[in-house]
């Protein structure tokens, strides 16, 4: 599939770059295909190719060494990853899945994109702005993960969402329980996950069931 | 009939990345329009309200306490 001057233009980095200067750059990228669930990169593969999402949705996730997901960022058409690799060193950080029935990615190597970056400010404004983003992103998870008691907040409001009221029982979302806990979606995910490992709750599609109220109580710092 | 995720129609800007998702044909693209199927195989994954960026579709879970 080829890529054309008109499909780089919606791309993050080349937000606003006037089409003359993006003329010679559809041959620097290469574009791939991928399945529902296909690994697009590995976490610590040598990787010096900067990603760019064409169509489709990839996730972006750590995996522990006892196999627990720790999702990093939703990564959506236009939108780039690999670009820790890229800049900061040639191991990628995390792995790339495709979530997407058809999800068509486009990649750049960094031998490529730096000498056009050299050549164009915006472009190179652009990675700065998208990098803070990033880092501003993990600083968050950071600050969620180590300083915020969030599996205790998601306790306390499963708790305090269990009662039914006269329309039937409450329903939640993951970003509503998110925005009550103070965290991100990624992250009250985790933690509902690690409820139910616990044995406390089980996750019955579109129910949570509440198993061991007293465990949730302690979490909760209810008793 | 299955209970199914929400949408609302108010919030979706058509841009169709629940619809590539979706593992059980629940979701259709249609004019720029999600609609939902009632289809029996929904697992509730949540990806297609993980994926969608303006909030639109909603995965929502029912909170049940056993008795005891």
């Amino acid at each position: 599939m080829n890529v054309t001057i008109e499909n780089i233009s919606h791309l993050s980095y080349f937000n606003g770059v006037e089409s003359a200067r993006l003329a010679g750059l559809p041959p620097l990228f290469t574009s791939k295909s991928f399945i529902k669930g296909q690994t697009i990169v590995s976490e610590g593969d040598k990787q010096e190719n900067l990603h760019f999402v064409n169509a489709g949705v990839v996730k972006i996730y750590k995996t522990s060494s006892e196999g627990k997901e720790q999702i990093i960022k939703i990564v959506r058409p236009g939108e780039s990853f690999n670009d820790v690799a890229v800049f900061g060193g040639s191991f990628c950080p995390y792995s790339a899945q495709a979530l997407g029935n058809t999800t068509i990615v486009y990649w750049i190597h960094k031998n490529d994109l730096l000498p056009v970056m050299e050549k164009n400010w915006r472009i190179a404004r652009n990675a700065l702005d998208i990098l803070a983003e990033q880092a501003r992103l993990l600083l968050t998870l950071v600050e969620d993960l180590s300083f915020k008691n969030v599996t205790g907040r998601v306790a306390k409001i499963l708790l305090q969402n269990a009662t039914p009221g006269p329309e039937g029982y409450q329903r939640l979302t993951q970003y509503e329980m998110a925005a009550m806990a103070g965290t991100a979606r990624e992250v009250v995910g985790r933690s509902l996950k690690s409820l139910e490992d616990s044995g406390a709750i089980s996750l019955e599609r579109h129910r949570i069931v509440i198993k061991d109220r007293s465990y949730l109580d302690r979490l909760a710092g209810l008793n | 009939m299955p209970i199914m995720p929400v949408i609302d129609q108010a919030r979706c800007d058509g841009c169709g990345l629940c619809v590539t998702v979706c593992k059980c044909g629940a979701l259709v693209l249609s004019d720029n329009t999600v609609a939902i199927l009632e289809v029996d195989n929904c697992g509730w994954c949540t990806d297609c309200e993980l994926v969608c960026a303006t909030g639109a579709l909603q995965c929502p879970f029912e909170i049940v306490a056993l008795e005891g």
